[in-house]
């Protein structure tokens, strides 16, 4: 099918001119419409289908019989929810925190025009390399008291140490921190870098002139530069934070007992092995929420700068 | 008593010798300007009086005193940076403030001191603003301003004006060297840019290769260069080179230019430019080094110059003055006369030469002779 336009021979006229021209316009469309029906369908259409069975009384399958906001209602009342969502708070602040400090830290350190750097830099992102799952498995057994860290120094013939956070309902949460923290930091570092490789030798000079101390151009000049930087890493760590599933799954499994569940495994362990679908639609749409909230001023923040610009 | 002393400065990156024995020294309230073609050295020397590259070895003192291993905090001087390298974070007042505040000035000094500034540069508007709010004209003069408040002993400034737009780059020029008349402050400046160096200089290095080729007032360094580098860099357009033969003996000295397809030319060297050097080299090439104004146009026989002739080659009419192009010797030489000159390229036009302004050098060593 000739498609191209000039070629159009002369007898075929204003109306085949205009027909191949519709077609250029439409054929774009045509080709994207399958994809984009898809997304729309996967994506929009199964959200909105969430959010329609979180206003049922759907248990193992879905039903139409609606309760209005019961499932809602019962979610705040089910303690185990609010472990798993006290749980992420914990989580993906210390998560966030702790990344940054160390990103930021190990980006300055390696910034300082060191040998090998091209090494160490990608020794620091090998974990982002990782499946979650991977990194739950190997901080499994790291952690695993009887034979991880702990057995290793208690070998070494300090009998006494202990280090048994996975197995400690009140400890297991900080124990997901560790593994997290190990896998991202190295990506945030990377990020970091790239801010600081940025920013224009002269400024750093110019500080030196002035009278600052190598931290306090650190403090004052430098890191106040990289505010886009932590803007973005804080924005891809908290995502992560909030969707982190497999990394709970291989860890802890949510456990002891439901002391490190968060709520993304709270949604699967309701949602498809309880016969909870109602009320696991619902704490998925507070997962959808809890997203939104984070991205939405982080959009609008963005899109605003790009307008004073 | 010197502001700055350089003395016997060396310096080295592994094997590369990028600087070699300079030796600078100016007095207070001296305008020096550093000024090569770009790898000469000069922002490397710059960057070494400031500290913030080792030197291998040498000396240097602002002040009579011995900084040559101070840091660059240590040494009491500021600098302006090509790419103004204004902290993007903090606004136009922060900027200029930053220095007083790691040097722990209390805030009531601090604020007198930004004011200060900011109304000797006519930035006051501009104090709560961000860098990235100002145009490159402003930056510039933020940049100044925060060297100003701190008022060290020297101030450097590393091609301030290259980032800016033609007529921006006059005006700011003005505006420094007017601000140097006023506060009577010693600077040292770099740029690869001659006019802005002859307009603003006290004194001029001429670098080349790590080295100073010669360091003189700008009439010195114009009228006396003492290589056919220095003669050749500066000026625009550039000195013209000319081969010519050494003819005569002591006190009729000549100079035969051979132009193919012409007459030969000779010029008489005048007698009160003798130099002993001179004498060794008669019936040898010589470069004659002549500036585009010493040539003129001939009107009757008044001038003091001498007489030639040649073929118009290109007229280029600037509005100030027209640059004629004419074949002399091997190549073409630029002369530059008045615009009422009405000259067409094929014509053959009449000039006079002023020998008493030519200079001459060895072709071979490129040193002067005379």
């Amino acid at each position: 099918m000739p498609i191209n336009t000039t070629q159009v021979p002369a007898h075929a006229g204003a109306r085949g001119h205009s027909a191949s021209a519709s077609l250029q316009s439409w054929l774009p469309r045509l080709v994207l419409a399958p994809s984009v029906a898809i997304s729309l369908f996967f994506v929009y259409g199964f959200m909105i289908w969430t959010f329609v069975l979180s206003l049922t009384n759907s248990r193992m399958l879905p039903s139409y019989h609606f309760v209005g906001f019961g499932q809602y209602a019962r979610l705040m009342a089910n303690e185990r929810w609010w472990v798993a969502a006290s749980n992420l708070a914990i989580f993906g602040g210390l998560f966030i925190a702790i990344c940054l400090v160390i990103g930021a830290g190990l980006a300055i350190l390696l910034d300082q025009r060191i040998r090998q750097e091209g090494t160490l830099r990608t020794l620091y992102l090998y974990p982002m390399a990782l499946s979650f799952i991977v990194t739950g498995v190997v901080w499994k057994w790291l952690l695993n008291p009887g034979l991880g860290i702990q057995a290793m120094v208690r070998s070494w013939g300090f009998d006494n140490f202990t280090f048994d956070w996975l197995v400690q309902p009140e400890m297991a949460v900080y124990t997901l921190v560790i593994a997290a923290v190990w896998q991202a930091s190295g990506f945030v570092m990377a990020l970091f870098l790239a801010g600081l490789r940025g920013i224009d030798d002269e400024i750093i000079k110019a500080a030196q002139l002035d009278g600052a101390s190598l931290p306090r151009i650190y403090r004052r000049v430098i890191l106040p530069c990289l505010r886009p930087v932590v803007f973005s890493a804080v924005m891809i760590l908290s995502h992560i934070a909030i969707k982190s599933f497999d990394l709970v799954v291989a860890l802890t499994g949510g456990g002891p007992g439901y002391s490190s569940d968060l709520p993304a495994t709270f949604m699967y362990a309701h949602a498809f092995t309880r016969a909870q679908i109602g009320l696991g639609s619902a704490s998925a749409m507070l997962m959808l929420g809890g997203v939104l909230a984070i991205l939405v001023p982080y959009l609008y923040s963005e899109l605003r700068s790009k307008r004073d610009v | 008593m010197s502001a700055l002393e350089i003395h016997q400065l060396h310096k080295s990156f592994g094997s590369t010798h990028v600087l070699k024995d300079v030796n600078i020294s100016i007095a207070s309230g001296e305008f020096l300007i550093l000024v090569g073609p770009s790898g000469c050295g000069k922002s490397t020397l710059m960057n070494a009086i400031a500290g913030l590259e080792p030197i291998t070895s040498g000396e240097i003192r602002i002040g009579g005193e011995d900084v040559t291993w101070r840091t660059p905090a240590e040494r009491d001087i500021a600098m302006v940076f090509q790419s103004y390298a204004l902290y993007p974070s903090m606004t136009v007042r922060g900027n200029i403030a930053f220095g007083l505040e790691m040097r722990k000035i209390p805030k009531a000094e601090r604020e007198a001191a930004v004011q200060r500034v900011a109304d000797l540069l006519q930035i006051s508007h501009l104090l709560d603003r961000k860098p990235s709010q100002l145009s490159g004209g402003q930056r510039q003069r933020v940049a100044m301003g925060r060297a100003l408040a701190r008022e060290p002993q020297i101030y450097l400034f590393d091609e301030p004006l290259s980032n800016l737009d033609a007529k921006l780059r006059v005006e700011m020029r003005t505006e420094i060297k007017k601000l140097h008349q006023r506060l009577g402050t010693t600077i040292v400046y770099v740029t690869h840019d001659q006019i802005e160096a002859m307009t603003l200089a006290d004194r001029i290095a001429v670098m080349r290769d790590g080295q100073v080729q010669q360091l003189g007032t700008p009439d010195e360094i114009y009228n006396n260069p003492v290589n056919v580098f220095v003669a050749g860099f500066m000026g625009s357009p550039a000195m013209n080179f000319v081969d010519a033969v050494l003819e005569g003996g002591r006190g009729n000295y000549a100079l035969r230019i051979s132009t193919p397809g012409q007459e030969d030319l000779v010029l008489p060297w005048p007698a009160e430019r003798d130099t002993d050097a001179l004498a060794s080299c008669v019936g040898q090439k010589m470069l004659l080094g002549l500036r585009p104004e010493h040539f003129s146009e001939a009107v009757g026989h008044s001038g003091a110059g001498t007489a030639m002739a040649a073929v118009i080659g290109v007229v280029e009419p600037t509005g100030a003055d027209v640059l004629i192009n004419l074949p002399l010797g091997e190549g073409e030489v630029t002369a530059r006369v008045g615009p009422d000159c009405h000259a067409r390229p094929g014509e053959r036009l009449e000039l006079q030469v002023d020998m008493r302004r030519a200079v001459l050098f060895d072709p071979q060593r490129e040193v002067r002779l005379a």
